[in-house]
């Protein structure tokens, strides 16, 4: 994986001093919060329900086990003992003190690690394929471009002030793993005639105005991709809506003048910027390969030992198919039953770090729907890494299952929520696992949001669940029929909402609609897109 | 509205990298260039288009941008966009200016600053410094990082 | 009555108005009446205390409840890690919440 030279770390290191220094600002009032705020964002502090939070970035959903023991032993030292997994492949601490904030950014950059842009109005951290790198489908690594994106975009002197956040994916397989088309930029990697290039999508996203990314354009030469990208930015720098923060996001720029003319504007603008020298050398982004080579994969067994059940069940649920074919990347699930998703104490996250270094060439990923990979596990060593997650309460075998959802921090945590997410889930999981129906549904993907700002994805969720506020009284909307992978799309709110308990029978109830109704191997969605939404609206309301 | 009352005075100017005499002409608007032949200094506001003063880049001595709100970062694209079409006069950040955007501001070609509350110097002097080197290309004309690796 | 509340500049703590200072604990807030902005202004400015705002509340013989359950959930901690609240030995205080 990518290793700082001197520059990133001399970035790193200034980054750090410059925000020791707008806190010490900000202690002896030279700043108001007003002005500090968007500082403190730009450093990944906000200010949270019960404290300071705390967003690390972690690029790209990759880290090696040193950098997971360091956010294990921050989570011990300045936090209370853990830290929350994201949908965007970073992790937060939720009890942060502003006068720690800077020793912890120093302590990161021990590691080279940051929280750099992982708030504000600005290029957020670059997501990829958690399976970048090891999948067997994949075209390329996508990583060495999303590495290449982040140096771009790390204090990028023009688009630190934009109308609103901005998020980059880039992935290069067919499959979506990213949510890719949900992101503001969506980058496929891609192969024409031969050589290997960039598919843009532009203005995708969630929140209270989902919307699904059009292509601008199918094919950007690989020794143009930040050029590209910069007219992307620049064309919504200058004219992406500023009178209203609910409107400011790209997809509405994008959606209000059509994909058509905000292709055109991009075009023009990349005409020129094509002679201003914006791309980096090409040599750049070879040198940034070099670091993404293959470790030295071994042959080995092929097959798996399936005499525990228990074992061969999570082999089938949480591994994937990796390019080696003596090798697989193995799941790590942070969806215990009744448990808080994404959550991991510093004790596991040291663990998980053990494991890494052990069994996947020290490497580790973050996947958005908040879990763990160890990306390159030989077949044989399967077991025994199974029986140490097992004995430590990490091997849920529930990946894509009801189990496995996303669930955002909600009104526990979250001052912009409306609604509690945490519990729903705990008794969603704690249901389906006592019923026995979890493994009978098979890939069914629940995501909750406990407000519209949909941080949960409930927009992209076979089942979606979203936390409002009824006067004063938590209540949840129902919606079926969403998908944030290649099959992308949006989820429809089934009718009016329910509480707590109503919204957990409904869940039950729209479940046992897809039992009855399937036919073959169809997937909950599958069944949802066949029939549609009326048969599940009459067994909800009829 | 009378053209010449628009812009800063000289004297709201606390940083100024140039060594030329500090132009005295009141700034108009941008409209105000487009109708009339004269003027030799313009005041962007957030709104404006920029391009729309390529033809006249030539005669202008002076362009203020303003910040109403530092927030607003409609003006780190303006900079940019003029210096690209070789605008070699000055460009003046005025308005909300404050210390933690001035390295960008200077990255996207900015060379003087006429902040609404005078900035603590010795803050805005390490503030200007927060970059030994930096990664992206701009108009500041700075070698970037890929281009150090690879020299 | 009314109450203020905001988070303590430097910690980030959850704090309450008591009259004199701010506390961790919305029991001893104090009825700030028509006084709110004005304290608010005040206490900011002098950095005490970091984004303060009014909350509705009532006061019985239990205590002080916030209208809102978000103001609750800030008075206690998070519903899901009774551990981390204010009472991790209380198994009522949960239901003050809801």
């Amino acid at each position: 994986m990518y290793q700082y030279d001197q520059y990133d770390q001399q970035m790193v290191d200034a980054r750090v001093a410059e925000f020791r220094d707008q806190a010490r600002r900000r202690l002896e009032g030279k700043l108001t919060e007003d002005q500090f705020k968007p500082l403190r964002l730009m450093n990944g502090l906000y200010l949270q329900l019960h404290a300071y939070m705390l967003r690390v970035a972690i690029p790209y959903g990759t880290l090696n086990s040193r950098q997971m023991i360091a956010l294990g032993d921050i989570a011990d030292k300045y936090d209370r003992g853990y830290g929350h997994f994201t949908t965007r492949q970073n992790l937060q601490y939720n009890w942060i003190k502003l006068e720690d904030a800077a020793d912890i950014l120093a302590d990161l950059s021990k590691v080279e690690m940051h929280a750099i842009q992982t708030s504000g109005n600005c290029i957020r951290n670059i997501s990829s394929d958690h399976f970048a790198g090891a999948a067997a489908d994949e075209l390329v690594d996508p990583r060495p471009y999303a590495e290449l994106l982040r140096q771009w975009s790390s204090f990028h002197p023009e688009f630190t002030y934009l109308p609103r956040k901005f998020k980059i994916c880039v992935i290069a397989a067919e499959k979506d793993r990213a949510a890719m088309r949900l992101h503001d930029i969506g980058i496929q990697i891609v192969e024409q005639d031969g050589e290997i290039g960039a598919r843009f999508f532009v203005g995708g996203g969630m929140g209270r105005t989902p919307m699904i990314a059009p292509m601008v354009r199918d094919f950007v030469p690989l020794d143009q991709l930040i050029t590209y990208a910069e007219a992307c930015l620049r064309v919504y720098n200058r004219y992406g809506r500023r009178d209203n923060k609910y409107k400011a996001r790209i997809k509405i720029l994008v959606h209000e003048l059509g994909a058509e003319e905000y292709t055109r504007q991009v075009e023009e603008e990349f005409a020129h910027l094509l002679d201003q020298g914006v791309e980096p050398p090409r040599a750049e982004l070879e040198r940034i390969k070099t670091y993404f080579a293959d470790p030295a994969f071994e042959d080995g067994p092929k097959n798996v030992d399936r005499s525990d059940p228990d074992f061969a069940v999570w082999v089938d649920r949480n591994t994937h198919r990796h390019k080696h074919d003596s090798y697989v990347s193995a799941v790590i699930s942070l969806k215990p039953v009744g448990g808080i998703p994404g959550d991991a104490t510093g004790e596991q996250m040291r663990l998980m770090a053990k494991l890494a270094k052990q069994y996947s060439f020290d490497e580790i990923r973050i996947m958005h729907t908040q879990n763990v990979v160890l990306p390159h596990v030989k077949i044989a060593d399967l077991h025994a890494l199974w029986s140490e997650l097992h004995a430590a309460g990490l091997g849920a075998p529930n990946m894509d299952t009801i189990e496995d959802m996303i669930a955002c921090p909600g009104l526990d945590y979250c001052s912009l929520a409306n609604a509690r997410s945490i519990p729903l889930a705990q008794r969603i999981s704690e249901r389906f696992d006592a019923s026995g129906k979890t493994a009978e549904l098979g890939e069914l993907k629940l995501k909750i949001s406990g407000c519209i700002n949909a941080c949960g994805h409930h927009h992209a969720g076979h089942i979606g669940i979203l936390g409002v506020d009824r006067k004063g009284v938590e209540n949840y909307q129902l919606s079926l029929g969403g998908s944030e992978a290649e099959d992308v799309s949006l989820a429809k709110i089934t009718g009016p909402g329910f509480t707590e308990d109503g919204v957990i029978e409904a869940v039950d109830t729209v479940t046992d609609v897809y039992l009855a109704q399937r036919e073959g191997e169809e997937r909950f969605l599958d069944t949802y897109r066949r029939i549609g939404m009326e048969p599940f609206k009459e067994a909800l309301y009829g | 509205m009378a053209n010449t009352d628009l812009g800063t005075s000289p004297d709201d100017v606390q940083f100024r990298f140039r060594e030329d005499e500090m132009a005295d002409h009141g700034a108009v608007t941008v409209d105000a260039v487009l109708e009339q032949s004269n003027a030799s200094a313009v005041r962007i506001e957030p709104g404006d288009d920029a391009r729309l003063l390529l033809p006249f880049l030539d005669r202008l001595a002076l362009v203020e941008v303003n910040f109403p709100s530092f927030a607003d970062g409609r003006g780190y694209s303006v900079a940019r966009i003029l210096r690209e079409a070789g605008y070699e006069g000055e460009l003046r950040a005025v308005g909300d200016v404050l210390i933690d955007q001035l390295s960008h501001m200077r990255r996207c070609g900015f060379d003087s600053f006429a902040p609404d509350k005078r900035l603590d110097e010795e803050d805005a002097k390490r503030a200007f410094a927060t970059w030994d080197d930096v990664y992206q290309r701009s108009v500041d004309g700075r070698t970037t990082i890929p281009e150090l690796r690879h020299e | 009555m009314k109450i203020l509340t905001g988070n303590d500049l430097k910690t980030g703590a959850v704090v309450w108005w008591d009259g004199s200072n701010w506390s961790l604990y919305v029991d001893r807030a104090a009825d700030v009446g028509d006084q709110g902005e004005e304290i608010m202004a005040r206490e900011e400015a002098l950095r005490r205390v970091n984004v303060p705002y009014i909350v509705e509340a009532e006061s019985s013989e239990d205590g002080v409840r916030p209208a809102h359950i978000k103001d609750r959930i800030r008075a206690l901690g998070p519903t899901v890690r009774q551990d981390l609240t204010l009472k991790p030995q209380d198994p009522e205080a949960i239901d003050w919440v809801i």
